[in-house]
């Protein structure tokens, strides 16, 4: 039996509004509340609602037999109850039908796991806290923001009682190897790790509408077969992406909708195919073998390291000074300045700073609300030293 | 292919971004295997462009050049000179005086030609104003489109549009406009109606356009009526500097500098450098703000300065030239080019060449055609003054910029812009 595994992030990070020197010590509100309510309005339109309606649609159709999971971001959720509470309301059902696993992930969608074990720990239960009291489960299945990971990653997860872990099917962690296989975590003795197929995942996440890509136009038919064509060299196939891939990277007359839609009973017509959650696939299918990551990896771009993030003196610089203040702004005791705090540790920030997309193609500036990394550095650096300033006075 | 070009100054006597343009193109160019002949209106009693110097406020002069582009010029192009003492940037007002200064001073001036080169007569007295001159200009420089063999004509900017025109007349051959900067770029609003139909009847007559970039070619077919499909970008670049790694970096003041190097004229918006300033110096006063420069805004701004009680904060150096060009580069740490409406703007490439990080107004070429730098509207000196005050502050922002910026600028050449303005000559032989 193969298993067909799907997983999507949602995620929406606090987007800060334009903050210049001269507010430091002068305001203390960083956060753009009309660019975020818009913008999270506008991506529930376009991917969130429709795609909800579709999944639950096939869910019902297939009757149980097509399952799904989701990572949803703590930040994301916080918005949807503040400017989309349908959308929050639409995984509710979902999360109702039994055929959908919530995975847990860091509350902040931050990179807090690189710079205070405390911190990410206190994320992880934070939201784990969360998926409990949205959608009434107690999640099983970690994944770390961006799916960055390593063999430390792995031994936290496992002590905290996981049973599995998800990251990138990165080549060079595989070698030889497929990612259509459950493994071990090299220092674990039971967390399960889940490796993304990258290859399939990305023909839906970026190549779908894309008119130069030899295999355009994408039919369920055809990527069905891709999928069939792997039975015996595999025991799951795990198709990893964002879920605003649904109508928001792939606009819906890309008829992304249309393909998602034909796609389960495609899938399912083959006797030895069938959908799974990572959770089912983990407690179903045993380690083929281990994995050994000792340096960090991470879904994104063609380096899948850490350099979308860390890559240059600017990020490096922003980010240990947001981790720098931990001390101080623990001590305030204040939630709302530990919230503030923590909305800036979220991973965006450090991706809009970075000067790789100059090069490194379309999808940093896509998602960039800034014009330059420049920008992006100055405007947050301006923030964090306001917030900084606020806990001397604290103090 | 055989070009007849006009143009401006040449090194070393170099006044401003203009000249530094054809150089740089004209050069390039020729070592693809172009054959130039290059006019341009020199007067005969100084052998250098007329251009009475100090009376400007310019990017770019001659020292770092001094060298090597004889040996070029010798080497590659054929100079044709014409007495005249036009000069890039002239309006009627400096023409005046400096028809005056020329009359009293005629027999002071040192007789200094060091390019070999051949003079076409200027057939008599210079026109009385300038529009005379121009035309007067036009038809000598014109007339040498007769006597030297060539496949296509090129002219710089209005002041040679008149001559690129009467060339054509003589010759029959296509006439490439290469658009450096516009009447409006230089006056805003307040045209000057004659230079006006000058440009727009030259773009109208060439067979094709080159402009120095989108904004630019916006320009030309918003104001003047031009189709889009004649016009080709080509942006400028700037010529390799061999960079001072041997040599210790100047030692920096705690005293930060922020530097406005540009003519002190409505176009290079001098007055909004000066409102960021003050907004800086609310905040910190450890920062001094250097304008080298001249130009006829330059009273205004001191007197500025002085309302706004800054006047301490700031030094007006007056035109720099060469190594004093280069020396304060070096000293500053912020280099601001706030300009109005900029067609390209070298000099950022100039500042980045001495890793200082630039911000440039939205309203010009260069941020079209660099992403390492900060780019505001002109008229936005709060977010000026606050990117001033980030570049002053975060210095892993400083190291990124200028670390990013200056393997940007490897990719800005003057080959790439010879390049495409050899693919218009082309399309223009094939359609002839």
């Amino acid at each position: 039996m193969v298993n067909v595994c799907f997983y999507f992030q949602v995620h929406q990070p606090h987007r800060l509004r334009n903050y210049s020197f001269f507010d430091i010590g002068e305001s203390h509100l960083y956060h753009d509340e009309a660019a975020n309510g818009s913008i999270v309005r506008k991506v529930a339109a376009k991917c969130y609602l429709p795609a909800n309606r579709l999944m639950l649609d096939l869910i019902n159709r297939h009757q149980g037999q097509f399952r799904i999971a989701y990572a949803v971001s703590g930040t994301a959720i916080e918005q949807f109850r503040k400017f989309s509470p349908e959308t929050l309301d639409s995984f509710r059902q979902l999360a109702a039908t039994g055929c959908v696993e919530f995975i847990n992930e860091t509350y902040y969608h931050s990179l807090s796991f690189l710079f205070s074990q405390t911190e990410f720990e206190d994320q992880v239960a934070m939201h784990r806290q969360l998926i409990h009291d949205e959608f009434g489960q107690w999640p099983s299945t970690f994944r770390n923001t961006e799916l960055i990971y390593n063999n430390d990653l792995a031994t936290c997860i496992e002590r905290l009682g996981y049973k599995t872990i998800i990251t990138e099917g990165a080549d060079r962690i595989l070698q030889w190897r497929s990612p259509n296989y459950v493994y071990r975590p090299a220092p674990c003795s039971h967390l399960k790790l889940l490796l993304k197929n990258y290859q399939l995942s990305d023909d839906i996440a970026f190549r779908f509408s894309n008119r130069g890509w030899q295999e355009h136009p994408l039919t369920a038919d055809k990527y069905t077969k891709w999928l069939h064509s792997s039975n015996g060299a595999g025991t799951t196939i795990n198709l990893f992406m964002d879920y605003e891939t649904f109508g928001e990277h792939q606009w819906q007359d890309t008829g992304i909708f249309k393909f998602l839609d034909h796609l389960p009973s495609q899938v399912l017509s083959h006797p030895d195919f069938r959908f799974a959650t990572p959770g089912e696939v983990s407690a179903t299918v045993a380690a083929e073998g281990e994995i050994d990551v000792p340096d960090f990896i991470s879904w994104a771009d063609t380096e899948r390291d850490l350099s979308a993030w860390t890559g240059n003196a600017m990020q490096k610089d922003a980010m240990e000074h947001i981790f720098s203040l931990e001390g101080a702004v623990r001590e305030t005791r204040n939630p709302d300045l530990i919230h503030v705090w923590r909305t800036l540790q979220t991973s965006d920030h450090f991706y809009y700073m970075c000067t790789k997309w100059f090069s490194d193609g379309d999808v940093h500036k896509y998602f960039n609300p800034y014009g330059s990394p420049y920008d992006a550095y100055t405007n947050y650096n301006n923030a964090a030293k306001d917030l900084e300033l606020s806990l001397s006075r604290e103090q | 292919m055989r070009v007849l070009m006009y143009g401006w100054e040449f090194p070393p006597h170099i006044s401003g971004g203009l000249g530094t343009a054809c150089f740089g193109l004209t050069q390039a160019m020729a070592l693809q295997g172009q054959r130039i002949t290059f006019v341009l209106p020199r007067t005969s009693s100084t052998g250098s462009s007329g251009s009475p110097v100090t009376l400007l406020g310019c990017d770019q002069v001659e020292a770092e050049y001094s060298r090597t582009p004889e040996e070029f010029l010798e080497k590659y192009l054929t100079i044709e000179t014409v007495d005249s003492p036009l000069y890039p940037y002239v309006n009627q007002e400096e023409y005046t005086k400096y028809m005056e200064a020329f009359a009293r001073g005629r027999k002071d001036r040192e007789i200094a030609s060091d390019i070999p080169e051949k003079t076409t007569s200027g057939e008599g007295e210079y026109g009385p104003n300038l529009l005379h001159e121009i035309r007067r200009y036009a038809s000598v420089a014109g007339s040498i489109a007769t006597k030297v063999q060539h496949d296509v004509l090129h002219a710089h900017d209005w002041l040679t549009i008149p001559a690129g025109i009467e060339a054509r007349r003589a010759s029959k051959r296509p006439l490439v406009v290469h658009i450096h900067s516009l009447e409006f770029d230089r006056s805003g609003d307040h045209v000057n109606q004659h230079v006006y139909d000058i440009e727009r009847a030259g773009m109208e007559q060439a067979d094709r356009i080159i402009a120095v970039s989108n904004f630019t070619k916006n320009k030309i077919t918003r104001h003047y009526g031009i189709n889009p499909d004649k016009i080709t970008v080509v942006h400028n670049a700037v010529i390799k500097r061999a960079r001072a790694h041997a040599a210790p970096a100047p030692i920096k003041c705690p005293v930060k500098t922020v530097l406005f190097l540009g003519r002190v004229t409505f176009q290079k918006g001098p007055d909004y450098f000066v409102e960021a300033a003050a907004k800086v110096l609310s905040l910190r006063k450890d920062v001094r703000f250097v304008v080298a420069g001249c130009g006829d805004m330059l009273h205004r701004m001191i007197e500025r300065v002085t309302e706004l009680r800054i006047g301490r904060y700031f030094h007006f150096t007056g035109f720099l030239r060469g190594n004093d060009v280069s020396r304060i580069f070096g000293k500053s740490d912020v280099y601001v080019m706030p300009s109005v409406s900029e067609p390209f703007g070298i000099s950022p490439l100039e500042a980045i060449q001495h890793d200082v990080p630039v911000i440039v107004s939205r309203q010009s070429g260069i941020s079209e055609a660099v992403g390492n730098i900060f780019k505001v509207n002109f008229w936005d000196v709060r977010e000026l003054a606050d990117r001033i005050l980030a570049l002053l502050t975060y210095k892993p922002l400083r190291d990124v910029m200028t670390g990013e910026a200056a393997v940007e600028l490897n990719t800005i050449t003057w080959e790439k812009a010879a390049r495409r303005v050899g693919e218009v000559y082309y399309q223009l032989e094939k359609a002839g």
